[in-house]
């Protein structure tokens, strides 16, 4: 039973995670996370070079942007003119035009600013990039950012790197039923169930990066991962029993001794 | 010849394309994207750009992130 491949802006791809880069220990353990996890996508960030040490560590020297597919953030913009600015230089450096967006605000929570976000994936989409756009669960605002033209909505299950799992399965769901894009969980996964049970709402993939970055042993939780969002899929594609009140036995009464 | 890279004032003597900006500070081209005064500069233009005094650039390369 073959299911369809994840599509991203014409991309196809078989895998529904995609990892991100940050906090781990090192880029040889998040290579090695990668390669368990069967990821084909992982998010990356734009920074300065460090002038005073040309030889420090590269990710691209771990992770092949020919292999995996690099998918540049604007994580750090709070405006669209600074989203825009970050993505042209990711876009010259790499030569993708898929990105993904987000335009936070308030440190405490990382919410994205909702308003400032619509204007940036505009202004993005105007200079021809494919924007996957991370958003509150706000299924006004998701109608609204699908029908800009962005090839993927992404919502949060709950703040960035806080490991709350999916708080939100109501919006979740009403945004998976109303999108024709994809629909991909950015954010608030903690651990493997979590990954399933966003992918059991019918997302269409999932975006980790703390939970297998923090994890005690990041390859073994890559690993976990992986298989989650396969078997969350699945069981989103197989349909769920209907849930009763009482009890109903597996073994039949009749024939009994 | 004073030029701001990555928010650092660095002096040249010489006159200086963007290819040999990146030689001297030991980068690898093919690893980084370059911003003068706000505007992209492609990578087939790094060896015929020629900065001026007072300009601004910014070289940025891919890190981990979420």
């Amino acid at each position: 039973m073959q299911d369809k491949p994840l599509i991203l802006a014409g991309q196809e791809f078989s895998s529904r995670l995609i990892i991100g880069t940050g906090k781990y220990k090192d880029y040889q353990q998040n290579a090695d996370a990668l390669a368990a996890s069967g990821a084909q996508i992982v998010t990356v960030a734009m920074r300065r070079v460090n002038l005073s040490d040309p030889d420090e560590p590269m990710l691209v020297d771990f992770i092949d942007p020919k292999q995996v597919l690099f998918l540049p953030n604007t994580a750090g913009c709070f405006t669209g003119e600074d989203a825009v600015r970050t993505l042209r230089l990711a876009r010259e450096a790499g030569g993708w035009s898929l990105v993904k967006l987000e335009v936070l605000s308030d440190p405490k929570h990382l919410y994205p600013d909702m308003t400032e976000t619509v204007r940036a994936a505009k202004m993005l989409i105007d200079d021809g990039f494919d924007v996957m756009v991370y958003c509150s669960d706000d299924p006004v605002f998701a109608r609204k950012l699908e029908d800009l033209g962005c090839v993927a909505i992404m919502p949060l299950g709950a703040p960035i790197g806080s490991g709350l799992g999916i708080q939100n399965k109501v919006n979740i769901r009403l945004i998976v039923e109303q999108s024709s894009v994809p629909v991909i969980v950015d954010a608030g996964v903690g651990t493997a169930s979590e990954a399933a049970e966003a992918m059991e709402l019918g997302c269409d993939a999932i975006i980790t990066n703390t939970a297998i970055a923090e994890a005690k042993d990041p390859v073994r939780m890559a690993k976990a991962m992986k298989h989650a969002v396969i078997a969350g899929r699945e069981a989103y594609l197989a349909g769920r029993m209907a849930r009763k009140l009482y009890a109903d036995p597996s073994s039949p009464l009749g024939g009994l001794i | 010849m004073k030029i701001t890279i990555n928010g650092e004032l660095r002096e040249f003597n010489e006159e200086l394309t963007i290819a040999r900006m990146l030689v001297a500070l030991s980068l690898v081209p093919a690893k980084v994207a370059v911003e003068r005064n706000l505007q992209i500069v492609p990578r087939s233009a790094f060896g015929e750009t020629v900065l001026s005094e007072n300009d601004k650039i910014e070289i940025v390369r891919f890190i981990g992130g979420g």
